[in-house]
């Protein structure tokens, strides 16, 4: 039969820089590049190409560049190419359309049409470089307000923070203590390789903040790294015990993911092999299923009853989190888990990375998480109960500013995934799903994965936040504001671009010049 | 004619300024002359635009009543918030404040006093406190009766403010017939052009006046943060928001001064990593529940109540604020002048540090604790 799909990329080889020295060909698990029978010569298949770039940064001569695929179907404005090709490709296999990565339609980018502040003259600006800047945060459960008590006979207004043995009524709710309010975001074993767990949780470790197991249970080797590590409950409860749950720093409980809302997850048998086998705590070979939803959650009451017995299981000192998916409904979704006893509540917006999920459902479902954070932080104060719960936003934060205005509108944190694997290398070719990932990040082929080298690539991942917090405070600075609680829900160091009124009200910002 | 716009309220305005206040600890009361003197020394800082004042024991004839200080732009104005007044309060007296006039001072509004007490019956049947009951009603009175705006509403206490310089604005209200044991003032430097004299400072809510100096960069998250426990920022001034902020930390949380302080200009992190654990949780704790309350950027202010005065500078000290100590009577103000203009040869003169609150009580006069905070409610 036809393969109607033609190349996506072609993959040009100079011939005058090319050595034949072979490192392509070693390089690529998707098998491009190949000698020709007589051994010396390189061919390309550029059908095999997913344009990961690995083979044109390893290429000691720089003979290689991949280009798109000139040849052009014939324009419509209604049948995209791309629509095109995905029918070919379902008319030849009947499946589902699978992806890695965010959606990479050509959505709003909401974070890209806002401006921040700075002083100027009434306010000064603060040098971060002369002036403590503050970017820790305590991501748990608060009380309205505070009581000191001193003995019976100080009365309860003369009691002061500072008077000689005074004592908090009531124990803080366990809070998460971080340095910075960037955390790593929920990758499992088996979505990533422990190359690439490792890399994050030194970093974690090193800079004060947290990385995330993901569903797929904590190896062995990460143990040391526990206190760093929220462990997530998800619908399939792999590798969930009672050490898994005391070990760690939170709990998370994913009911959704931005990237794949109201969809579960699939591991094939042939990838649970004995170490995703042992960490999962299944069989070698089972096929490890995470139902679309939780079992035992049909209701925002089933919601509270696991949020407490994942808090007594752990004697009431665990965080525990509550991730959703940003839908239509986020706000009062987000309003019913921080009534439901969540610690606090991951909103993920509709751009979220994925290691695999099917194209039509990453691409259509969802809203913007800038959106969604910027409603329900609004909702939960209407309600007055936004300072109980924290907000931690994700779904593709970017950049450092993309952190600035999330905090701006209204969340305590941020997580970040795909920010943090490109960091240790992954260039974005969206393949994750298909497992030969040649920078042995999305992939469990110990020939990709010794690719990794966890403690120079935790450096990289250490790197990218120490300098986004960097910029954070520097911005901070600008803004005249020198401690991140000052920044959390400051909507007027916003300023909205080339937006409607509807997005504005949404947003709760003003426009540019107002 | 002031564009309506252009008014405290409808944009956010900042302003520089200049504040002093003294207080004579042993609850004596002296004439408004002295804090004149004081404000009218750092005319520089101000701008016409502004300038008030704040004196506590001034009533003591009246002190079980709250002294309802108010502007009226119209007969109208005043006709339909009499009414309210009437329907809520048993008034025990009321009249124009005496004023008189002065060449600077141009086209003032129709300044009313009323010695109020709420209406008993409406009182229990609201369930709130007295004094939320009045600050419920002043608040109503502010948000929904236009063209009537009250400015003051505390027992035994009144804000005398207005459009002008500060030393102007007391010759205007003849404020060296009044004697207090606390005075504040304010002069303002705002960087619009307000024509409006409720947006002139202190800024008051029942017995709490703040006078602030600086622009604080938090605003909005502050102004978020009280909103949600019933306040509305209505002036989006700073003055507005840090008197809600001390409102909630102490009259409705039941924080003492000190730990209220210690919220709006909490210690730096690094200072609580050296603190001992027993401090370090409480702190850490302060600094969590309270996260939204932390107040950043520039600014000093005087908090006045029954009983005493708060004197606070921002973290950083990124305004100036100067405080001097002589015999009974303790002195703050932006400029060390503003205090030797008054008292030449101080016991002790210092410069406030940036987050250690000043906190200064009325001894021994009867006023304290009767009329501190929590007294009228549980």
């Amino acid at each position: 039969m036809i393969n109607y799909t033609l190349p996506e990329f072609l993959v040009d080889r100079d011939r005058d820089r090319c050595i034949q020295c072979g490192v392509c060909v070693r390089q690529c698990a998707n098998e491009v590049h190949f000698f020709a029978p007589d051994g010396a010569s390189l061919r390309t298949d550029d059908a095999k190409c997913v344009n990961c770039q690995r083979c044109a940064t390893l290429c000691p001569t720089h003979a290689i560049s991949i280009r798109k695929n000139p040849n052009q179907l014939r324009e419509s404005a209604n049948w995209q190419p791309q629509l095109i090709r995905e029918i070919y490709k379902q008319a030849d296999t009947g499946g589902v359309l699978l992806s890695g990565m965010g959606n990479p339609q050509n959505y709003p980018v909401y974070w890209d049409k806002l401006l921040l502040n700075a002083s100027q003259v009434t306010n000064p600006s603060i040098d971060p470089l002369r002036e403590p800047m503050e970017t820790r945060v305590m991501i748990g459960r608060k009380p309205d307000s505070l009581n000191f008590v001193c003995d019976a006979k100080t009365p309860r207004e003369k009691c002061s923070i500072n008077s000689p043995g005074s004592r908090l009524a009531e124990p803080l709710p366990p809070q998460l203590e971080l340095k910075t309010p960037i955390l790593f975001s929920a990758m499992s074993f088996g979505s990533i390789s422990l190359n690439a767990q490792k890399s994050l949780a030194m970093a974690a470790q090193r800079l004060g903040t947290v990385f995330n197991c993901g569903e797929g249970g904590l190896h062995a080797d990460l143990l040391p790294y526990a206190k760093n590590c929220v462990v997530q409950v998800a619908s399939g409860r792999f590798g969930v015990y009672r050490d898994y749950l005391m070990n760690s720093a939170a709990i998370e409980i994913k009911v959704g993911q931005g990237a794949k809302p109201g969809i579960g997850g699939h591991l094939p048998g042939e990838k649970v092999n004995e170490e995703v086998s042992k960490t999962r705590r299944i069989p070698e070979g089972t096929d490890a299923l995470s139902p679309a939803p939780h079992h035992d959650i049909y209701s925002i009451e089933d919601l509270r009853q696991l949020i407490f017995a994942l808090k007594e299981a752990t004697n009431y000192t665990k965080p525990v989190f509550v991730k959703i998916a940003a839908v239509h409904n986020a706000a009062a979704i987000a309003s019913g888990t921080a009534r439901a006893g969540a610690d606090a509540i991951i909103i993920d917006g509709f751009r979220g990375g994925t290691g695999a999920a099917p194209t039509r459902v990453r691409d259509n479902v969802g809203i913007p998480v800038e959106l969604a954070l910027a409603v329900i932080d609004q909702r939960l104060r209407d309600e007055g109960i936004r300072h109980h719960v924290s907000l931690i936003a994700t779904g593709s934060i970017r950049c450092s500013t993309d952190v600035v205005k999330a905090i701006a509108l209204g969340a305590d944190a941020v997580y970040i995934a795909s920010a943090a694997l490109i960091s240790i290398g992954c260039h974005l070719c969206r393949n994750c799903y298909t497992g030969k990932c040649n920078w042995g990040i999305a992939t469990q082929r110990e020939d990709l994965t010794r690719r990794l080298n966890p403690e120079e690539m935790s450096l990289r991942a250490e790197n990218l936040i120490h300098a986004w917090t960097h910029e954070l405070t520097e911005i901070m600075g600008g803004m005249g504001i020198n401690a991140i609680d000052s920044l959390r829900g400051n909507r007027l160091m916003l300023r909205g671009i080339g937006l409607s009124q509807k997005e504005l009200d949404l947003l709760g910002v003003l426009h540019a010049g107002e | 004619m002031l564009k309506n716009s252009l008014r405290e309220g409808s944009v956010r305005i900042p302003a520089g300024c200049a504040i002093c206040g003294i207080i004579d600890r042993t609850g004596k009361r002296f004439s408004g002359d002295e804090i004149m003197k004081s404000i009218a020394t750092m005319r520089e800082r101000s701008n016409g635009l502004g300038g008030g004042f704040a004196a506590y024991g001034i009533y003591p004839q009246y002190q079980d009543f709250y002294a309802l200080h108010v502007f009226y732009d119209s007969t109208e104005a005043k006709e339909r918030t009499e009414a309210f007044l009437n329907t809520h309060f048993y008034i025990e007296s009321s009249g124009r404040i005496p004023t008189v006039k002065v060449a600077s001072v141009t086209s003032p509004p129709r300044i009313w006093r009323y010695f109020a007490k709420p209406d008993r019956n409406r009182l229990s049947e609201s369930g709130l406190t007295e004094e939320e009951y009045v600050a419920q009603c002043v608040l109503r009175v502010n948000r929904q009766f236009d063209g009537a705006y009250i400015f003051s509403c505390g027992k035994n206490m009144g804000v005398f403010k207005g459009v002008g310089y500060p030393e102007e604005i007391g010759e205007f209200y003849q404020l060296h017939h009044y004697e207090a044991y606390l005075w504040t003032a304010h002069g303002r430097f705002p960087t619009n052009t307000p024509g409006w004299w409720g947006g002139a400072h202190p800024f008051a809510l029942l017995d709490w006046t703040i006078v602030h100096n600086g622009e604080i960069s938090s605003y909005d998250a502050n102004r978020r943060y009280v909103e949600m426990f019933g306040y509305t920022c209505k002036l989006q001034t700073d003055t507005e928001v840090i008197t809600y902020l001390y409102d909630l930390l102490v009259r409705k949380h039941g924080l003492d001064l000190e730990t209220a302080s210690k919220v709006l200009t909490a210690p730096l992190w690094e200072e609580i990593d050296r603190m001992t654990p027993e401090q370090q949780e409480k702190y850490k704790a302060l600094r969590a529940v309270y996260a939204g309350a932390l107040v950043t950027g520039p600014f000093s202010i005087i908090l006045g109540f029954n009983g005493g005065m708060v004197a606070l500078n921002d973290r950083l000290k990124l305004r100036a604020l100067i405080a001097a100590e002589h015999g009974d009577r303790v002195y703050v103000a932006s400029e060390e002048s503003a205090i030797r203009v008054l008292c030449p040869t101080p016991d002790k003169v210092w410069a406030v540090e940036g987050g250690k609150p000043i906190i200064e009580w009325v001894r021994n006069d009867g006023l304290w604790p009767a009329i501190a905070k929590g007294s009228n409610h549980d």
